[in-house]
C-alpha cells in the first residue's frame, strides 16, 4: 500500500487542481498558475535526465523549444491539434536520440556533454533567430524569426477543429498532462529499465561489467527526457498562442537546472516544488521591480549549490524521517 | 586580389578574438580543471570597466591594457576566494555555481548600468587596400593577442611562478609538500585568467559594444576552443583558434554571419567527437 503512496497521492492532487483551481481562482492568476504547471513538466524531463540518469543536459531547453515550433508548424499547416501534440513530442525525442547517439557513442563525458549540449542550443537558437522574412518558412508555416509565430491555434477536442479548449479546460489538460508523466516516470523507475539507469549513474564502470550497455540505457533516458520537454514546449506555445526563439535561449536551460536543483535532485517531486517555488519568486521579484530577478536567481543558484546541494525536498523528506523516529523513541 | 587580402585579414582579426577571449578561460581549465561559465561575464565587466575608465577621464590605452585587466583580476582573486575554492574537484558543481555566478554578474551590471548598449570609439583610423578599406584596430588586436600568448608563454615556461604553477597542475599533493601552498597557486591562476577575460573584453569594447547579455556570445565560443584545443594551454588554444576562426569567416563570407558562427559550432562538435581529447591530445603533444 505504502508503495502506491506518492502515485496514489498525486493522483488525487492533480484531479482536485483539475476541477477546484479553475472554479476558485480568476482567469489571471489561472493562467499563471497554468506556465507553472507546463514549466513543470519542463522540470520533471530534466528531473529524469539529470537526477536518475547522471546526464546533465545544459540544452534542455532546445527540446522545449523544438517542441514549441514543431506544435506551431503542423498546427499551422495541418490543423488537427493531436497530431500536432504526437509531432511535438515525437520531433525533440528524435533529435534526442541523434544528438544522444551521436554523445553516448562516441563515448563523451560528463563535461564535455555539458558543452556540446550548450552548443546545440545555442545553434538552434541562432538559427531560429535569423529565419526572418518571407524565405523562411515550412509550408505554410512563416517562421519569423526573431518576433516568432503569433496566433498559434490551440488544441481543441480531436476530431473537431471549430471546438477549441477555452483557459479553464487547457488548464485541466495541462495539469493531466503533469499528473500523467509523474506517475508515468515513477513507473518507468520502478522498472527494470528505471532500476538499470540508477545503478548506471551510481557506478557505469560497474553496471557495464555486469552486462549492460550503458550507453542504450542513457540514451533511452535521454530520448525519453527530450520527448518529455517536447511535450511541455507544446503546452507552453497553446498558453500563449505565441512562440518565439526565446524558448531556445540558456537562460531557458538555466532556469530548469535551477529548478531541479532547487528542488532536488535524484526525486521526481523535487523538480515541481522547486519550478513552483522559482517562478513564483521571480514572477514576485518582477511584480516588486526592486531588484533584477537575474541577480536573485543566481544568488540562489550559488547559494544552493555551496549549501545545500541536495535541493529542497530530499531535505524534508530528512527532516520528516528524524521527526517521526524521535516520535518513536519518546513513546514509553 | 585585394578581395583576397581583405578575407585575410578577417580571417587573422577572427583568429585573434578567439585567442583573447579563451585564453583566460583555457588557463583556468588546463591549470585547475575548473570550467568557469561566468567567463563570458568577465569579458563583459571588462569591457564596462575600460568604458566607464574612459568616461572618468583615463587615457583610453590605459583603461584597455591596464585598469580592466586589474579590475577583473582582483574579481576574480575574489570570487575565487568565495566560491571556486570551496568546490574544488567538484567540476559539475563548479560548473553549476559559476553558471550561477553569470547570471548574477548579469543582473547586477544590468541593475547599475542598464539594458542598452554602449559604446567605445575605436581610437585608430582605416587603412586603404584597393578599393576597401581596413580598420587599423584590427591590427592592433592581432598584436594584443600575440603579445598576450607570447607573455603567457614566458610566463608559464621561464618563470618562476610559471614552474611551480605547472607542479601544482601536475601533482598538488607533491607540491604542497615540497612547501608550495596550492590554494595561493590556484587563486593567482584563477585571478589571472580573470585578468585576462576583463583585457580580452576592453580590447574588444570598441568593435562590438558591450551589454549585460554580450557575455552568452563570448562563453559557448572560448568554451568550444578550449575543449577542441585540449591540455596543452597555448598550442591548443592557438590551433583551435586557428581551425575554428577560419572556418567561421570563410563560411560568414560564403553565406552570413549567421551561417558562419553556426558552422563554427557544428566544426567544434565534430571535432570534439572526433579528437575527445582535442587536438593537442593528438598532435605536438607535452607542449604547453
Amino acid at each position: 500500500m505504502l508503495k502506491h503512496l506518492p502515485s496514489s497521492a498525486s493522483l488525487i492532487l492533480g484531479l482536485g487542481a483539475m476541477f477546484l483551481v479553475p472554479t476558485f481562482v480568476e482567469t489571471f492568476t489561472l493562467m499563471e498558475v497554468m506556465v507553472y504547471v507546463i514549466m513543470s513538466i519542463l522540470a520533471l524531463s530534466l528531473g529524469l535526465v539529470w537526477g536518475y540518469g547522471g546526464i546533465l543536459c545544459f540544452g534542455q531547453a532546445a527540446f522545449f523549444g523544438l517542441g514549441s515550433y514543431t506544435y506551431a508548424i503542423a498546427m499551422l499547416n495541418f490543423g488537427e491539434s493531436s497530431f500536432a501534440l504526437l509531432l511535438a513530442i515525437a520531433v525533440p525525442a528524435l533529435f534526442a536520440g541523434a544528438l544522444g547517439y551521436f554523445m553516448f557513442f562516441g563515448r563523451i563525458s560528463d563535461v564535455y556533454l555539458g558543452v556540446i549540449t550548450l552548443t546545440v542550443t545555442l545553434i538552434l537558437f541562432n538559427l531560429v533567430n535569423s529565419t526572418s522574412g518571407g524565405r523562411f518558412h515550412i509550408g505554410s508555416a512563416p517562421l519569423g524569426g526573431f518576433n516568432g509565430i503569433p496566433s498559434i491555434p490551440t488544441l481543441h477536442v480531436p476530431g473537431f477543429p471549430e471546438r477549441t479548449l477555452d483557459a479553464q479546460a487547457l488548464f485541466a489538460v495541462c495539469v493531466a498532462f503533469l499528473t500523467a508523466v509523474y506517475i508515468g516516470l515513477r513507473l518507468v523507475l520502478a522498472s527494470h529499465f528505471g532500476r538499470v539507469l540508477v545503478a548506471i549513474r551510481e557506478n557505469e564502470k560497474r553496471a557495464d561489467l555486469l552486462g549492460y550497455d550503458s550507453r542504450k540505457y542513457k540514451l533511452g533516458a535521454f530520448v525519453l527526457g527530450g520527448g518529455i520537454a517536447g511535450l511541455a514546449g507544446c503546452l507552453f506555445a497553446n498558453w500563449g498562442a505565441f512562440t518565439s526563439p526565446t524558448v531556445f535561449s540558456l537562460a531557458q536551460s538555466a532556469q530548469v537546472i535551477i529548478w531541479v536543483i532547487v528542488g532536488g535532485v535524484g526525486t521526481l517531486f523535487g523538480p515541481i516544488v522547486g519550478c513552483f517555488i522559482v517562478q513564483w519568486l521571480t514572477s514576485y521579484l518582477g511584480t516588486l521591480s526592486l531588484i533584477n530577478p537575474n541577480l536573485v536567481l543566481g544568488l540562489v543558484l550559488i547559494l544552493f549549490v555551496l549549501l545545500l546541494p541536495k535541493g529542497i525536498v530530499p531535505l524534508l523528506q530528512k527532516g520528516a524521517l528524524l521527526a517521526v523516529g524521535s516520535l518513536r523513541r519518546t513513546r514509553p | 586580389m585585394d578581395y583576397f587580402a581583405v578575407v585575410g585579414i578577417e580571417i587573422l582579426n577572427a583568429i585573434a578574438t578567439l585567442v583573447l577571449v579563451s585564453i583566460g578561460l583555457a588557463i583556468v581549465f588546463g591549470m585547475m580543471k575548473v570550467i568557469n561559465l561566468a567567463h563570458g561575464e568577465f569579458i563583459m565587466i571588462g569591457g564596462y570597466a575600460a568604458i566607464t575608465a574612459v568616461k572618468l577621464g583615463v587615457n583610453i590605452w590605459v583603461a584597455m591594457l591596464v585598469v580592466s585587466p586589474l579590475v577583473v583580476g582582483l574579481l576574480g582573486a575574489a570570487i575565487e576566494w568565495l566560491i571556486i575554492r570551496h568546490l574544488y574537484g567538484r567540476m559539475i558543481d563548479t560548473m553549476l555555481a559559476t553558471w550561477g555566478l553569470s547570471l548574477l554578474l548579469v543582473g547586477g551590471v544590468t541593475s547599475i548600468y542598464g539594458n542598452t548598449t554602449i559604446g567605445l570609439s575605436s581610437p585608430l583610423g582605416a587603412l586603404d587596400i584597393g578599393a576597401y578599406k581596413v580598420s587599423l584596430y584590427t591590427a592592433f588586436i592581432a598584436a594584443v593577442a600575440l603579445g598576450v600568448a607570447a607573455l603567457m608563454y614566458a610566463l608559464l615556461k621561464f618563470s618562476r611562478f610559471g614552474l611551480i604553477a605547472r607542479g601544482v597542475m601536475q601533482d598538488p599533493g607533491m607540491a604542497a609538500a615540497l612547501g608550495v601552498s596550492p590554494a595561493r597557486i590556484y587563486c593567482a591562476t584563477f585571478s589571472i585568467g580573470a585578468a585576462l577575460a576583463g583585457l580580452a573584453g576592453a580590447v574588444l569594447a570598441p568593435i562590438t559594444g558591450v551589454v549585460p547579455t554580450i557575455g552568452v556570445a563570448y562563453v559557448a565560443k572560448s568554451f568550444i576552443t578550449v575543449i577542441g584545443g585540449g591540455s596543452s594551454i597555448l598550442t591548443g588554444t592557438l590551433t583551435a583558434s586557428g581551425l575554428f576562426g577560419s572556418v567561421n569567416q570563410i563560411a560568414s563570407f560564403a553565406t552570413t554571419p549567421v551561417i558562419g558562427e553556426v558552422a563554427l559550432l557544428l566544426v567544434a562538435i565534430v571535432l570534439v567527437r572526433l579528437l575527445p581529447q582535442g587536438i593537442t591530445g593528438r598532435f605536438f603533444r607535452g607542449r604547453i
